[in-house]
């Protein structure tokens, strides 16, 4: 295809003087010809041909083969025939090493030319031959290159060391080049010194603790001064470098950033956006009170102004700084809306990033004007930059107090155009406006209701469902409302039906006499007619609450909310802080840490504003740690980003407008684990077959025959206490869940982990799958946990040692501890994860089984046992059944043991086995349970109660009609839930 | 072992049917297969200018931007400041522009072995080398009808066999030894006008974006000072590194050696707090009705605080709602065309006589039976003003120094709309 295009353009072409004669040659011989035109003895011939192999070169074609008959054409004097050999051999050398040691004399004898345009180009293009045979040539040429005494020759070798560095370090520090590139700081002529300056910067970079740029008031003078006089790049590098000082006071401070704002006016915009860098950084050492800090404060705003007026590309980068700039120093431009206001014709990703930060600059002064801007921004066609603008006038009418009135007026009209999306929208919308001023725009509902037809995305409506449900003794016909939603309740989405059943507990609490019947079929719709566990503990809790103290149910259910905070969307100030150390960089346009950005983890420097000192009081040496190279221990690697950080990534996982609702959509690895649990779990904790590990079978095969008196019992506890009595916690054949994927390899460019937990010798193991479906090596893995119900945390590093290959496995298994820092989680036993590699931080959530909590020791004495299971009134006992369970009881107890499910006693009465459960949760918490096995029925009964180890206060108890043993699991869960509520 | 390749590792160019048409790789070749990140996001932009100017893919980030609808695609594989490449890859376009006449598919095409020696100059192991149009001349010729043919008679060269003479001076911008017979320096002032204008006429917000572009032929090392009579209005502006800077700070005075030729002296911005004059006014009545198939288009445009000076070369477009089949509309003056596909409606107007207020007046036809629609088209106006800059900003004098000659000088002023819209 490619071909066919060319020979049309050459058609056209092909008749004028141009390069794309040289596209003209057919595919067949072309090969054969060129090189018979290489060899040819006519200079112009010669050169013509190498143009046409460049030629062929640029298109992607491969030209490899005529290597040797290239690289004869270089002794040659014509220095276009030679940069033209030295092109060629800059793409072909690495595949080609063997030929290119031929190329090395010329090399050589280049490096020694009296032209210094020859010497540079020959120094030039060794340096980018990544051939290691031919690196060791390069070494004394490139000596004196360094040392040459043209400043055109110095500066270009000053890369070169960069370049051999990236190809040898080893050899680049043998050979002291490192020296002689920090002495070319000192040079004479400011480029030599901005290029000397860039490649340290790219060493220091891959060598995180070198001295390599030792920042001192001296070097720091020679870098501002070269900074007057050298090229625009030059400048951008040196200003970067400048931008890791840490000045020792404020008068450096200050005399720095009075020598660096002159490059505020520079026509490049990197040189001006590195420039704000460094004078963001400074002047958070500069007293407040200080005349030239407001004096600076002001010269900042206009460069970023004028930013805006650049192409829409800068204009990009330049706003997703600005973004992060107006969050530290909102005051820096204040004054300037205007120029945020959104043009008709800027491209999508230009409109986004203004409207982002009109929000942000909205204030009581601007307000009207903003409002006026996104009421117009609301009738664009564009359907995500208007649902956008609704969000933001939302967000003004929760940020601006004063202003909220005619926000929600705004709104309405915007209801009155009936679009679609926009109403949906707006009700959102609405929705925060009425959490952030309660009891004040309730006036509106009417209108709201009147839409409700119109509604049919879930967040819409199930916004909408929470208006009528706060507000049901308002609304006269709030019960019809709801129940015109129930009808297609299983049809709707989690969110939905979570926001249904709540909102009809509240109307039931507000208006009971008239709702009764309405309660009762929303509760029986969640907890039986659903397979959404969440729904169903929801159910389940309002259900207990109601049947048990509609008192409590009322202090629980119609609480004073807390408001929702003003600005939903900040940054974590440790990130920020990170961010505005690395404006202009690729870190600052995704607001990611930069530690995302680098390859392999050496590189990664957290870098800190500086604090304030006073000149005075420092007299020690300057804190150098977050300069880059810098030794200080506080600037050590880290591999992950420190809690902070981790933290807040977590948290903006969920960065939605703030919901009424609890808890959050289940994730798909929850929906597979609930199913695995239900399906695959109950096999393994109480199958026939023999299911997991073979201790399990064991343990179940030998109970019949082991029959312990320590119980009065006529059946003992099997073989599990065996183990028991020799006090040893062995691995006993816990249940295992089946290993599911956990974060799909889509999302996390190309890394897949699929993992299960499991408990091995009293330690809880994390077991997890590595596989590398990208197509280039990954490394330096690291893991962590957010905060979770039971600290889990874990008690090692990821031990993933040698690189993962692509296409390769590994596996792993990480031992956990539970000492983290706890957090109630919803669902409890949901665990947030982050796993690094070289690549990025990739975020996903699993849940354990809870089983994997019971301690060994959990084996209750059986007179305490007895005592506290008297202490349960009998009316609190509930039951539930599992069924289709078809072993024995024993067998079902030495099963459990391996689960750390310990059997206390056990008990024959008519025929039905009763046996007698404690399990101790690795927090402490005590739970009770009596499990009923009737002979010839394959049907379980149990109950459970449960007690704290602490309050040892009882819980309520919990019914299941139709529940399987694992969802002793479950029923543990909400009654934990309950507990904490 | 992969090392943080710092800076610019290769450059794809694609066209607009997205096909790859140039490599270069300063670094190790990157497969090409990495442009299939950036052809997904063009197929997922509405527009070609949408596509996003930074596009992350797992080991590389992609950094375009889009010139004479050509996307300049640069690769870079970790941390490296997204301005610097976009600055350098406009630097790329206006090298090309300078030396071929066009930034064309065609013209790169023409000139691929040209091209491919300009970007081994311009950028070295990533770091850029010379990217002054003045220092690759002397490097690289540009290629001229008139020298291809005399090269391929005498086999002489397009590459320059000295070490430029500008690049390690104090001035790296001039070349040395600069000889012409007619000695000249000129300056345009120009001003574009971006505005928004609601409804009722009044203006949302306005600014000024000015150059002083210059175009110097003098012989020597000329050493130039320009002075304004109201500097004051300069508060935001951006310099051409010829231009002593401490001059400027303490006397409001630019003084500089200039480069050779052509070259961008100064861009300056009057922002919205001053006021702006906006020097055009619309009256419009777009009108639709719920229910009727027709809609009302009535336009009229008039001068407001031109200083005297005519409103030249006004143009108006206006992208019209969907819902609209076509249009019938009667123009007092010019030629205005209604694209049915595109709904685009352009009005060459030409020339506004003050005296006789051109206007555009008739009606749309709607679809039958469509709800009528959600939004108003907002209108578009370009125009020149010759001889003012609207900001009211003037030079005062030009002096020469270090050379004895006497040049000739010339200051033109003119005034363009930029992006000016008015909401209807």
């Amino acid at each position: 295809m490619e071909w066919a295009n060319q020979l049309c353009e050459n058609r056209q072409f092909g008749s004028k003087m141009t390069d794309s004669k040289y596209f003209t040659t057919t595919k067949k011989g072309e090969i054969f010809e060129l090189k018979a035109e290489l060899n040819s003895d006519k200079k112009e011939k010669k050169k013509e041909a190498v143009k046409k192999v460049i030629a062929s070169m640029t298109v992607g074609k491969d030209v490899s083969a005529l290597f040797p008959d290239v690289v004869n054409c270089m002794q040659t004097d014509n220095l276009e025939l030679k940069k033209l050999v030295y092109l060629y051999l800059m793409n072909y050398a690495k595949s080609q090493p063997d030929m290119a040691i031929m190329a090395v004399n010329t090399f050589v004898k280049d490096c020694e030319d009296a032209n210094p345009l020859i010497r540079a180009l020959a120094v030039r293009t060794m340096g980018c031959i990544r051939v290691d045979k031919i690196t060791e040539y390069l070494c004394e040429p490139l000596r004196k290159c360094l040392k040459d005494e043209d400043p055109y020759v110095r500066k270009t070798a000053a890369v070169c060391v960069a370049k051999l560095h990236d190809i040898n370090a080893q050899l680049v520090e043998d050979q002291g080049f490192l020296d002689t590139l920090k002495d070319l700081i000192s040079d004479s002529n400011p480029m030599v010194v901005a290029n000397a300056v860039a490649a340290l910067s790219e060493i220091a970079e891959s060598h995180p603790n070198s001295n390599l740029l030792d920042l001192n008031p001296q070097s720091i003078n020679k870098l501002l001064t070269a900074l007057n006089e050298c090229t625009e790049w030059g400048q951008i590098f040196i200003l970067d470098c400048l931008a890791n000082y840490t000045p020792r006071d404020d008068r450096e401070s200050q005399s720095i950033c009075e020598r660096v704002t002159p490059r505020l006016s520079h026509a490049n915009s990197a040189v001006v956006l590195s420039a704000v860098k460094v004078l963001m950084k400074f002047m958070e050492m500069l007293p407040k009170d200080l005349d030239y800090y407001s004096t600076l404060l002001k010269k900042l705003a206009p460069p970023l102004v004028t930013l805006l007026s650049a192409e829409p590309e800068l204009q990009y980068v330049a706003l997703r700084n600005i973004n992060l700039i107006v969050q530290k120093r909102p005051e820096i431009l204040k004054h300037e809306m205007k120029v945020f206001f959104v043009k008709y014709n800027d491209p999508i990703y230009v409109k986004l990033e203004k409207l982002d930060i009109m929000i942000r600059l909205a204030s009581q002064a601007n307000i009207a004007q903003v409002l006026a801007e996104l009421k117009e921004y609301a009738t664009e066609v564009d359907v995500d930059f208007v649902r956008k603008a609704v969000r933001a006038i939302g967000r003004c009418a929760i940020k601006v107090e004063q202003s909220a009135e005619r926000c929600v007026s705004t709104l309405l009209d915007l209801i009155q155009t009936k679009v679609n999306y926009v109403v949906q929208e707006a009700i959102v919308v609405i929705k925060d406006i009425f959490r952030k001023y309660p009891n004040k725009y309730e006036s509106v509902i009417a209108t709201l209701c009147e839409n409700l037809d119109s509604l049919d995305e879930p967040e819409a409506r199930a916004a909408m469902i929470w208006i009528v449900g706060e507000y049901a003794e308002r609304i006269d016909n709030a019960d019809e409302l709801l129940e015109s939603f129930l009808e297609g309740f299983h049809d709707e989405s989690t969110q939905v039906q979570l926001q249904l059943l709540t909102a009809i507990v509240k109307l039931f609490l507000k208006k009971p006499t008239e709702t009764q019947e309405l309660v009762q079929q929303v509760l029986s719709l969640a907890t039986q007619d659903s397979d959404n566990p969440d729904l169903r503990d929801r159910g389940y809790i309002y259900w207990r609450l109601l049947s048990t103290d509609p008192v409590a149910a009322k202090e629980v259910v119609l609480a004073e909310k807390p408001l929702i905070s003003e600005e939903t969307d900040l940054i974590e100030p440790t990130l920020l802080e990170e961010l505005i150390c690395h404006i202009g960089t690729l870190a600052s346009v995704y607001h990611k840490p930069p530690s995302a950005f680098v390859e392999g983890s050496r590189g990664v420097m957290h870098k800190r504003l500086p604090a304030r000192t006073g000149s005075g009081e420092s007299t020690e040496s300057p804190d150098v740690g977050t300069a880059a190279g810098g030794s200080a221990p506080e600037a050590a690697p880290s591999i992950i980003p420190s809690q902070g950080d981790l933290l807040g990534d977590l948290l903006n996982l969920d960065m939605a407008p703030p919901t009424t609702s609890g808890p959050p959509p289940p994730t798909t690895g929850m929906q597979m684990g609930g199913m695995d649990l239900l399906g695959g779990g109950l096999d393994s904790l109480l199958g026939g077959d023999i299911g997991g590990s073979p201790a399990m079978g064991a343990g179940f095969g030998a109970a019949p025959a082991v029959m312990p008196a320590s119980l009065n019992a006529p059946v003992g506890g099997g073989l599990g206490d065996l183990f028991d009595l020799g006090g040893v916690g062995m691995p006993m054949g816990a249940y295992i869940p089946p290993k599911i994927v956990w974060l799909p390899a889509m999302k996390a460019k190309g890394l897949e982990i699929s993992g299960t937990f499991a408990r091995r010798a009293g330690v809880i193991q994390m077991e997890l799958i590595l596989t590398n479906k990208a197509m280039s090596v990954m490394t330096d893995f690291a893991i962590q946990f957010n905060r979770n119900s039971f600290g889990l945390a874990p008690a090692g590093p990821l031990q993933v040692l040698t690189p993962l290959g692509p296409n390769q496995t590994i596996e792993v298994s990480l031992p956990l501890s539970t000492v983290g820092p706890v957090m109630k989680m919803d669902p409890l036993n949901n665990l947030q994860v982050a796993v690094k590699n070289n690549i990025d931080v990739f975020y996903f959530s699993c849940q354990y089984p809870i089983s994997m909590l019971f301690v060994e020791d959990g084996k209750m004495e059986r007179q305490v046992f007895l005592a506290t299971w008297k202490d349960i009134p009998n009316d609190n006992e509930s039951q539930f059944q599992i069924k289709d369970c078809h072993l024995n009881s024993d067998a079902a107890s030495s099963k459990l043991q391996g689960s750390n499910i310990f059997t206390i006693a056990k008990r024959t009465v008519e025929g039905q086995d009763m046996l007698y459960m404690s399990i101790k949760l690795s927090n402490g918490i005590w739970v009770l349970a009596e499990l009923r096995v009737q002979a010839g029925n394959s049907n379980y009964t149990m109950t459970t109660i449960r007690r704290s180890g602490s309050s040892q206060k009882m819980l309520t108890f919990f019914t299941c009609a139709a529940c399987t043993l694992t969802s002793l699991c479950c029923c543990m869960d909400l009654m934990l839930s309950q507990y904490n509520t | 072992m992969q090392l943080p390749a710092k800076m610019i590792h290769s450059l794809f160019l694609v066209n607009s049917s997205g096909d790859i048409f140039l490599e270069k790789h300063w670094k190790s070749v990157v497969s090409r297969s990495v442009c299939d990140y950036f052809f997904e996001a063009q197929e997922r932009a509405s527009e070609p200018e949408n596509v996003p100017p930074v596009i992350p893919t797992p080991h590389h980030y992609l950094i375009s931007v889009l010139r004479h609808r050509i996307y300049f695609v640069a690769v870079i594989q970790s941390e490296v400041p997204p301005l610097f490449v976009i600055e350098f890859l406009h630097r790329v376009v206006d090298t090309f522009q300078d030396y071929f006449g066009v930034c064309t598919e065609a013209a790169i095409k023409d000139n691929v072995v040209v091209v491919y020696e300009l970007l081994e100059e311009m950028l070295d192991n990533g770091f850029p080398l010379a990217t002054e149009s003045n220092i690759l001349k002397e490097l690289i010729k540009p290629p001229t009808i008139l020298r291809t043919v005399v090269n391929t008679i005498t086999g002489s060269t397009n590459v320059g066999e000295q070490l430029p003479t500008g690049q390690l001076s104090v001035v790296p911008w001039r070349r040395t030894g600069v000889k012409y017979t007619n000695n000249e320096a000129y300056f345009d002032v120009v001003e574009e006008i971006d505005a928004i204008i609601d409804k009722s006429g009044s203006t949302i917000t306005a600014e000024i974006q000015g150059v002083i572009d210059a175009c110097v032929k003098l012989t020597g090392m000329p050493d130039l000072t320009l002075s304004f009579m109201n500097p004051r209005l300069l508060d935001d502006v951006s310099f051409h590194p010829c231009v002593r800077f401490k001059r400027w700070e303490a006397e409001r005075i630019l003084s500089f050696i200039p480069p050779d030729g052509n070259f961008r002296l100064l861009s300056y911005h009057v922002s919205c707090q001053n006021l702006v004059a906006i020097p055009v006014y619309v009256k419009h009545n777009i009108t639709f009705r719920e229910g009727s198939s027709q809609g009302r288009f009535e336009l009229t445009l008039g001068p407001k605080q031109t200083m005297g000076k005519g409103l030249e070369a006004v143009l108006i477009s206006s992208q019209l709602p969907r819902g609209v089949l076509n249009t019938n509309l009667n123009p007092s003056q010019g030629t205005y065309n209604f694209d049915p596909v595109t709904k685009l409606l352009s009005w060459d107007v030409g020339k506004i006589n003050p005296q006789k207020l051109p206007s555009l007046k008739g009606s749309m036809s709607l679809q039958a039976g469509a709800s009528k629609p959600d939004e108003n088209p907002t209108i578009n106006i370009q125009f020149k003003i010759q001889q003012s800059a609207l900001s009211g900003l003037k030079v005062n004098r030009l002096d020469m120094y270090g050379e004895k000659y006497k040049p000739f000088k010339g200051i033109k002023y003119m005034t363009k709309a930029g992006k000016f819209q008015v909401r209807t």
